[in-house]
């Protein structure tokens, strides 16, 4: 069997190294790519990692050209992921440090974490740590999502002020709670996946996460 | 249920793991390659590796022990020491660094915290604080070069002044109780939990497990832990168990 292949989005800002380690862990065939002209044909899959804060990691896209190939991709119906800010990225609309337009692949917007809790207390922003995926209501499954294997109730790790609010509840992939506040964790529509934990650094069961992204 | 996180801290000294008291006096504990893979297979929630005498060199030199630890471990790793602008962030992130640790250089230009911020999130920027109980009890004062330059600053206004900069977490290291075993300065870590309300690292003495729970007590989202965990006076997995009992959610 030949190793999958995938391409990895380098935008200048971020855990570049961590996302390409964790891939090849998994047995992928990595190439990283700088600039969108280095893409001569879309590959096979394509992984955008996050870190940092949207607007710049938005403009660092359009710079480079990853935008546009972005978005070419997502019509190719190849398995695409996004991680934190590359899934947030996914979203019309970001809210961090102002309003910055995002990919607009998946519709919704990019919200602050929500700093009260439903009991009314106030509660640590970011969220940092390991916080259970649950499916959301409505999603029986999670065959055939890069969640194939994730067992229901297992931790995921979470860093983030941020999170992405899909205007579609089908494109809820996997909630998470924080002391109570829903948050959406993974998101998907079609061939374009998105989570808001890091599977990079959700030790085994995050690098499962993308073995059965690369099975896809 | 109130989570908490175990995170092993590792701090280095050229190309060894070494442990001190108050963060002086130190002794060379082993290969820290060997102890970080130990502990993220025991399931560690994260690792923080600190370049102890980075800010005497003014350089951080563990872009390689980060990037051999980043090829097998799988969970967040911090690293701190030296670090003085965002070529030096940026160096680390692509080591395999997922955040980085600022003292001396985010006292000595607070603006750095604003422009880390800024370029890699909140999320990225943790403020390392060294803190110091006044003589007569009265406060804490922030130190730099593990706990020998006084800075004058009161802790919990410092920290105060950083989260509004952009500071996204805080490694509160209490200096008097470090590798002492006599447990974390509760009272330090009540003054700054209530100041502030990104999560807070409790670092500094960790003896038994009801540190853990009295740290957990006040509001803090982790605990470091060092020479307990590297003398094998306790293990990873230990301290999970015992923060399960005490009621606290950690990941299996």
């Amino acid at each position: 069997m030949t190793a999958p292949a995938v391409t990895v989005i380098d935008y200048g800002i971020g855990n570049l190294l961590n996302m390409v380690r964790a891939l090849q862990r998994c047995g992928a065939q990595v190439t990283v790519a700088q600039q969108a002209a280095e893409i001569a044909h879309l590959p096979e899959r394509l992984v955008l990692p996050g870190v940092g804060a949207f607007a710049g990691g938005m403009a660092e896209m359009r710079q480079r050209g990853f935008d546009d190939t972005v978005r070419r991709f997502a019509l190719s119906g190849r398995p695409f992921l996004g991680v934190c800010v590359g899934a947030q990225m996914l979203f019309d609309v970001g809210e961090e440090f102002g309003e910055h337009a995002g990919l607009g692949l998946i519709a919704g917007r990019v919200q602050p974490v929500p700093a009260v809790t439903p009991a009314g207390a106030r509660h640590r922003i970011p969220h940092i740590g390991w916080s259970a995926l649950v499916r959301p209501e409505g999603r029986a499954s999670w065959s055939h999502t890069p969640l194939s294997t994730f067992p229901p109730g297992e931790s995921a790790y979470f860093v983030h002020s941020f999170a992405p609010v899909p205007n579609d509840a089908s494109h809820r992939l996997a909630d998470t709670y924080y002391d109570g506040v829903r948050i959406c964790a993974a998101v998907g529509r079609d061939n374009i996946w998105g989570c808001q934990f890091h599977p990079e650094r959700s030790g085994e069961p995050g690098l499962a996460v993308l073995k059965s992204f690369l099975e896809l | 249920m109130a989570g908490i996180r175990i995170i092993p801290r590792l701090d280095i000294k050229g190309p060894n793991l070494i442990k001190g008291i108050h963060l002086e006096g130190l002794r060379v504990v082993g290969d820290p390659h060997a102890f970080a893979l130990d502990y993220y297979q025991q399931g560690a929630d994260e690792l923080v590796f600190m370049d102890i005498v980075a800010s005497l060199y003014q350089r951080n030199n563990l872009t390689e022990i980060i990037k051999r630890a980043a090829d097998q471990i799988f969970v967040p790793i911090t690293v701190g020491g030296g670090i003085r602008s965002l070529d030096d962030v940026r160096t680390l992130l692509h080591s395999g660094a997922d955040k980085v640790a600022i003292n001396t250089a985010a006292i000595a230009r607070p603006a750095l915290i604003t422009e880390v911020s800024q370029r890699f999130g909140a999320q990225c920027m943790v403020l390392s604080v060294e803190a110091k109980r006044r003589p007569g009890g009265d406060g804490w004062e922030a130190f730099t070069d593990n706990g020998r330059e006084h800075t004058g600053l009161e802790v919990a206004d410092w920290v105060e002044q950083a989260v509004a900069l952009g500071a996204g977490e805080i490694m509160l290291t209490s200096v008097d109780q470090e590798g002492t075993r006599k447990g974390f300065d509760i009272d330090l870590l009540h003054a700054v939990a209530r100041r502030v309300q990104v999560p807070i690292i409790a670092s500094g003495g960790y003896g038994r497990p009801e540190d853990l729970m009295a740290a957990a007590a006040t509001g803090a989202s982790g605990i470091a832990v060092a020479d307990a965990l590297h003398w094998r006076r306790t293990t990873v997995r230990e301290l999970k168990a015992q923060a399960r009992l005490g009621g606290l959610e950690v990941r299996s």
